[in-house]
């Protein structure tokens, strides 16, 4: 059996084989590949690099990809800052011993993740819209009213808004993880640190969370490719403009925008390729960096 | 046992804090769907009062349903979902029966290669999908978003199911072969049945992000018969900005399947996160 194939192995294996290398592996090397040619006069012609000296040498292309890209990069520091600690937070209360109603609540704060980022996109733009009056009316109530803005058409206020609305949808992720590895913890460790006078909060700081480490790792890396592959919350709230003037725009929407095609610009498939491959180049070396130098770094326990 | 875990101080505090964030969860939520049943007026008047007899309205629902064509789009999302989840999962518990069960030449790298795309985003590629797309004519097809779809939920679901399926007794299965069955009887009568709750698992992880995508829908199936829900209610909202009743209506519309399917699922999904299987 070790030496030769059988042929029930490959009929097996074929279905997703075949599927995953021609629908998945296939197109993204042949976007690497199309990065490379330009539209001649007779159709396709090699160019080698040329794609990439215009994204990063031409001005035009490259401040609106350092943009993007800076944009995105804040984006996904807002998910570390805002999103994960809310989660953790909320799966440690959650995991408290005997607290009732549990299964209620994380039905309930899991509800915003199972939602598309269509309707997300646009009820927090309805609640937020000056027109409508609910936030307002509601900084009213508390009279904070003075602090309203309407944050979504404000260039320095959007992007950060739309930061804090996908924290709000998805926050449910690293919670129900976390809540699932604190579970998995031996009640005798936590009862041996308790004979230690180790209780409470300093329980939570000293023994949980080293234990936890690794899920909140792999949660970082999970928000990291979510973020820089985002797209669908900017185009529901803001349109493939990503609007005011650019302010929220990030790399899945630059590059539907150049790919694609919108209103007067026509879609320029081999430029699409280029900031795709670029996507590629920062998505690889953010799991690279946490395949090789987080997760082999960090102490797993056995128990 | 202990009092340092049982302080009711600290009970109160842990209620209070989750009840806020309950709140903040639900709160947009409750008032598109309170909203969407009350008239332009009182939408406008008092937002967060629940509809009375007298701002009591429909009118939103009867725009929509005379505008857009919903049960289309609910009918699309609902095929390309479970022809998806379908292949996903016969597809995936075949290769992750092959991987787990059978040694061979080249099955560490074959679980590696098919283990990649759980970290890489199938969008990347988005620029070949179309071109191959527009050859093969699957552009504007359910087909095609069936096939990315699929593609997209193999890798996961091979290295859930594999997991599970190293866990089946060996002698169960030798004992299949000893009474005559072929290794196909084996898999499809023996051990499928008894990796059903892990399928269950990867199909409701599955089914959430298929059902509300709005990249793929919009670049390769964007013609009015093939519209997704998702991509449906997006165009449909953009076009009636103006006609809040009309917004709000198609906004609880969208919302309501995936609610109900929620509630369905619910203790599955949780059940399967917590269980450990994307760990």
């Amino acid at each position: 059996m070790q030496t030769r194939i059988k042929s029930h192995v490959i009929v097996f294996l074929a279905p997703a084989v075949l599927v995953y290398t021609a629908i998945m592996i296939w197109p993204l090397f042949n976007t690497l590949r199309l990065a490379l040619y330009t539209n001649g006069d007779e159709g396709r012609v090699f160019s080698g690099l040329a794609n990439f000296r215009t994204l990063f040498g031409d001005p035009r292309w490259s401040d609106s990809f350092w943009n993007a890209l800076g944009n995105n990069a804040w984006f996904f520091v807002v998910h570390m800052l805002v999103q994960n600690p809310i989660g953790v937070a909320l799966a440690a209360i959650l995991s408290h011993p005997r607290l009732r109603f549990a299964a209620l609540y994380r039905s309930a704060i899991f509800i915003p993740t199972i939602l598309s980022f269509v309707i997300v996109g646009f009820a927090w733009k309805l609640i937020l819209s000056p027109i409508w009056g609910i936030a307002p009316g509601m900084l009213d109530a508390v009279g904070l009213k003075s602090l309203f803005a309407p944050w979504l058409g404000r260039e320095e206020y959007a992007l950060t808004t739309l930061a804090l609305i996908s924290v709000w949808q998805f926050v449910g992720i690293p919670m129900m993880l976390i809540y699932a590895a604190l579970l998995s913890i031996p009640e005798e460790i936590l009862e041996a640190g308790e004979i230690d006078g180790i209780t409470g909060w300093s329980a939570f700081w000293k023994i949980k969370l080293p234990l936890i480490l690794p899920s909140i790792g792999i949660i970082s890396i999970l928000t990291f490719v979510g973020n820089f592959n985002a797209f669908d919350l900017i185009y529901a709230a803001q349109g493939a403009l990503a609007g005011p003037d650019f302010a929220t725009d990030i790399l899945g929407t630059f590059l539907y925008r150049t790919f694609f095609g919108f209103q007067l610009q026509l879609g320029d498939p081999h430029m699409g390729s280029a900031i795709a491959t670029a996507m590629f180049a920062i998505i690889l070396t953010g799991v690279c960096i946490y395949l090789f130098l987080i997760q082999t770094r960090m102490r797993r326990y056995q128990f | 046992m202990n009092k340092a875990r049982n302080n009711p101080l600290n009970s109160f505090a842990a209620h209070a804090a989750l009840i806020t964030w309950t709140v903040i969860a639900l709160f947009p939520v409750a008032v598109i769907l309170i909203n969407s049943f009350k008239t332009r007026k009182a939408i406008f008047r008092e937002p967060l009062a629940l509809p009375d007899a007298d701002s009591f309205s429909m009118i939103g629902y009867q725009t929509v349903m005379k505008q857009g064509d919903f049960f289309l789009y609910f009918q699309n999302s609902f095929i390309v979902t479970v022809a998806s989840l379908f292949f996903i999962l016969l597809f995936g518990a075949m290769a992750a029966f092959a991987l787990s069960e059978y040694r061979f030449k080249g099955n560490t790298l074959m679980g590696l290669y098919l283990a990649l795309g759980i970290m890489i985003p199938i969008r990347i590629g988005t620029v070949a999908i179309l071109d191959m797309m527009v050859q093969t004519g699957l552009v504007n097809t359910l087909w095609a978003l069936i096939l990315v779809y699929t593609a997209q939920g193999l890798p996961l679901a091979v290295f859930i199911l594999s997991e599970f399926m190293r866990q089946v007794s060996d002698d169960l299965k030798n004992a299949g072969r000893i009474d005559g069955m072929s290794e196909y009887a084996i898999f499809f009568k023996l051990v499928l049945p008894l990796v059903r709750p892990s399928m269950a698992t990867v199909a409701v992880f599955n089914m959430i992000p298929i059902w509300n995508d709005l990249w793929f829908p919009l670049i390769l199936a964007p013609g009015e018969s093939t519209k997704t829900l998702t991509l449906g209610s997006q165009v449909f909202i953009g076009q009636f900005v103006t006609d809040w009743n009309a917004v709000l209506s198609a906004l609880s519309l969208a919302i309501l399947p995936v609610l109900v399917l929620y509630v369905i699922f619910s203790r599955q999904l949780i059940r399967g996160i917590t269980s450990g299987a994307v760990k």
